[in-house]
C-alpha cells in the first residue's frame, strides 16, 4: 500500500488496482472550515485531472481532480452527511472516493510522501 | 499591478496569535485565527476582538461642515445629536452610493469612518466637493478596534467603568490603557458590542488588555464577513457600489425624513423617482436550499435562462447551519417567500426571499434592561 500526492493537493492511497482518493491535510488547512463535499457516484469514469468532486469552505470553492484515471467504485457518503471530517480526518475517515485504476503507469508521474512534503514547504 | 500591501500598527501582533495575513483593502490583514466557524460562534455566544484600523476614520471641520456634508449625503445633519453616530451613504450624482460611513457629531466637527478600500476615493471626492473653508483631516494615527458579542460590554467595562451606560448608536470619550479612546456602541455583526478608536502608538496595549479578558478572542476577517452577511449588513464593494442606489439597496432608512423631503443632495433625482415609483430591482436576502454555498457573482435567471438578477455576497450560515445570501432582484420578486432560481458553478439552485436579518440583531437599545 502506497499513498501517491498530485500538485493539487490530492492523495491517493493505492493497493493493487484500487485507489483511494482524498485532499491533503495541507489542503484543508489552505482551505478552512468545509461546509460542503460533493462526491461522484460508483460507476462514473473519472480522467487523470479532471474534476471529480467539489470541496466548499465558507471561504472558498474548488475541484477535487482525479489523481489517476479510472472507474468510481464508491463515493464517501460520510464526508457528504459531515463535511468537517475533511477538517478532522483528511487523510483517513475524510476520504471523497475509491476507484478502480485503469492505468497504473500515472502513478510515475505523482509525487511521493517525502516529495510532497518538499513541494509544500516550497509554496 | 497593484500596489505592495501596507502593513497595520497590530501587523505583529496579529502573526503572533497564529493570524492568518491575507492582502485586504491594500493592507495584510488576519483573515483567521482558529477558524471561521469557531470564530463566528464564539462572537455570537461571548466577544471578539477584531482590528478595523484599513478603516478611514476622517475629520470634518469649520464653519459650513454641516451644509457641505449634507449636499453630499443624505443624512439630516441639522438634528443630528453630539456623539449619536449615524449610518450615511456617499452618493453621486447619479445617487449611486460612493461608500458608506458613519458619521458622528463631535463639538465643532463631524468623525466620519469610511471603507478601507475606498478611503482614498472619499477623501478625494470630499476635497473636491466641499466648500472652501472646511478642513478634511485623515486621522492616519488612529487605530480601530471592534469588541462585538453578548459579553463585550462585561469585558470592556472591567476596563472602561461607565462605559456600560451607552446604548446602541451612542458614544464618548473614555480612557482605556492610559490612552484616549473613542467608543460608540456599534458594530457590524448584529450583536451588542462597541467601536473603539484609539491613537495607533497605543493599540497593542489596548488590544492585549482586551484579548486578555476571559470573554475575548481575536477574530479575523472571514468571521466578520459571515457575521455580517447573517446580519444583513451590506458590504460596499459587493452589495453597494456606484450603480447602486439607496433605494435598491434597501437602505431607505438612511434617507432622513427632511432630506427625503427637501432633497438638495446627489443623487436626489434619482432617488426622488425610486421613492415615488419603486426602483428596478431591490436587495434582498436568500436562503438557498441544500447546503451548497452560492457566492458573489451567481447570477438569477429566468425561465429562459437569462440573467435577471445577481447575488451579491454569499456564503455558509455558521449560525443556521445553512447557505444564505443576499442578492439584487427584479422588484416583482422582492417579496417574502417569492422563489428565485440561482446559476453558479454549473447548476441551477433555488432560493427563496427571506427577512433580513437572517440572525436576528441583538442590539442593546436604549430602554432594554442591561
Amino acid at each position: 500500500m502506497t499513498v501517491y500526492y498530485t500538485r493539487e493537493h490530492e492523495w491517493v492511497r493505492v493497493e493493487g488496482d484500487s485507489g483511494t482518493v482524498g485532499i491533503t491535510d495541507f489542503a484543508q488547512g489552505q482551505l478552512g472550515d468545509v461546509v460542503f463535499v460533493e462526491v461522484p457516484e460508483a460507476g462514473r469514469a473519472v480522467t487523470r485531472g479532471g474534476e471529480a468532486a467539489v470541496v466548499e469552505s465558507v471561504k472558498a470553492a474548488s475541484d477535487v481532480y482525479a489523481p489517476v484515471s479510472g472507474t468510481v467504485t464508491e463515493g464517501n457518503q460520510a464526508v457528504v452527511d459531515e463535511p468537517a471530517l475533511v477538517n478532522t480526518d483528511p487523510e483517513g475517515e475524510g476520504w471523497f472516493f475509491r476507484l478502480t485504476l485503469s492505468d497504473n503507469h500515472e502513478l510515475g508521474d505523482l509525487m511521493n510522501a517525502e516529495q510532497y512534503k518538499e513541494y509544500c514547504e516550497g509554496l | 499591478m497593484s500596489e505592495p500591501e501596507q502593513t497595520l500598527p497590530l501587523d505583529g501582533w496579529h502573526r503572533a496569535r497564529g493570524g492568518r495575513m491575507v492582502p485586504f483593502a491594500g493592507y495584510q490583514m488576519p483573515v483567521q485565527y482558529e477558524g471561521i466557524i469557531a470564530e463566528h460562534l464564539w462572537t455570537r455566544s461571548s466577544a471578539g476582538l477584531f482590528d478595523v484600523s484599513h478603516m478611514g476614520q476622517l475629520i470634518v471641520a469649520g464653519d459650513g461642515a454641516e451644509k457641505g456634508l449634507e449636499a453630499l449625503l443624505p443624512a439630516d445633519l441639522m438634528i443630528l445629536k453630539e456623539a449619536r453616530p449615524k449610518y450615511s451613504l456617499l452618493l453621486n450624482h447619479e445617487g449611486g452610493i460612493i461608500d458608506d460611513l458613519m458619521i458622528t457629531r463631535r463639538g465643532a466637527h463631524f468623525y466620519l469612518v469610511v471603507n478601507g478600500a475606498t478611503k482614498a476615493g472619499d477623501i478625494a471626492h470630499l476635497e473636491a466637493t466641499l466648500p472652501r473653508g472646511i478642513v478634511l483631516d485623515h486621522m492616519k494615527e488612529q487605530a480601530l478596534l471592534a469588541l462585538q458579542g453578548p459579553k463585550a460590554v462585561e469585558a470592556l467595562a472591567r476596563l472602561v467603568p461607565g462605559v456600560e451606560a451607552l446604548t446602541f448608536m451612542t458614544a464618548g470619550a473614555f480612557e482605556l490603557a492610559g490612552a484616549k479612546a473613542w467608543i460608540s456602541r456599534s458594530g457590524y455583526t448584529g450583536e451588542d458590542g462597541f467601536e473603539i478608536s484609539v491613537p495607533a502608538a497605543s493599540v497593542e496595549k489596548v488590544a492585549d488588555l482586551l484579548a486578555g479578558q476571559p470573554e475575548v478572542k481575536p477574530i479575523g476577517l472571514g468571521a466578520r464577513d459571515s457575521l455580517r452577511l447573517e446580519a444583513g449588513l451590506p458590504l460596499y464593494g459587493h452589495d453597494l457600489g456606484h450603480d447602486t442606489s439607496p433605494v435598491e439597496a434597501d437602505l431607505v432608512f438612511a434617507l432622513s425624513k427632511r432630506r427625503r423631503a427637501e432633497g438638495g443632495f446627489f443623487g436626489w433625482h434619482r432617488i426622488a423617482r425610486e421613492l415615488a415609483e419603486g426602483p428596478i430591482r431591490k436587495r434582498v436576502g436568500l436562503a438557498v436550499e441544500g447546503r451548497q454555498p452560492v457566492r458573489e457573482g451567481a447570477m438569477m435567471v429566468d425561465a429562459e435562462g437569462s440573467e435577471v438578477g445577481k447575488v451579491t455576497s454569499g456564503g455558509f450560515s455558521p449560525s443556521l447551519g445553512a447557505p444564505i445570501a443576499m442578492a439584487y432582484v427584479p422588484l416583482a420578486y422582492a417579496v417574502l417567500g417569492a422563489k428565485i432560481s440561482l446559476a453558479s458553478r454549473g447548476r441551477i439552485f433555488t432560493g427563496t426571499v427571506t427577512a433580513l436579518p437572517f440572525v436576528p440583531h441583538r442590539y442593546h437599545r436604549k430602554g432594554a434592561p442591561q
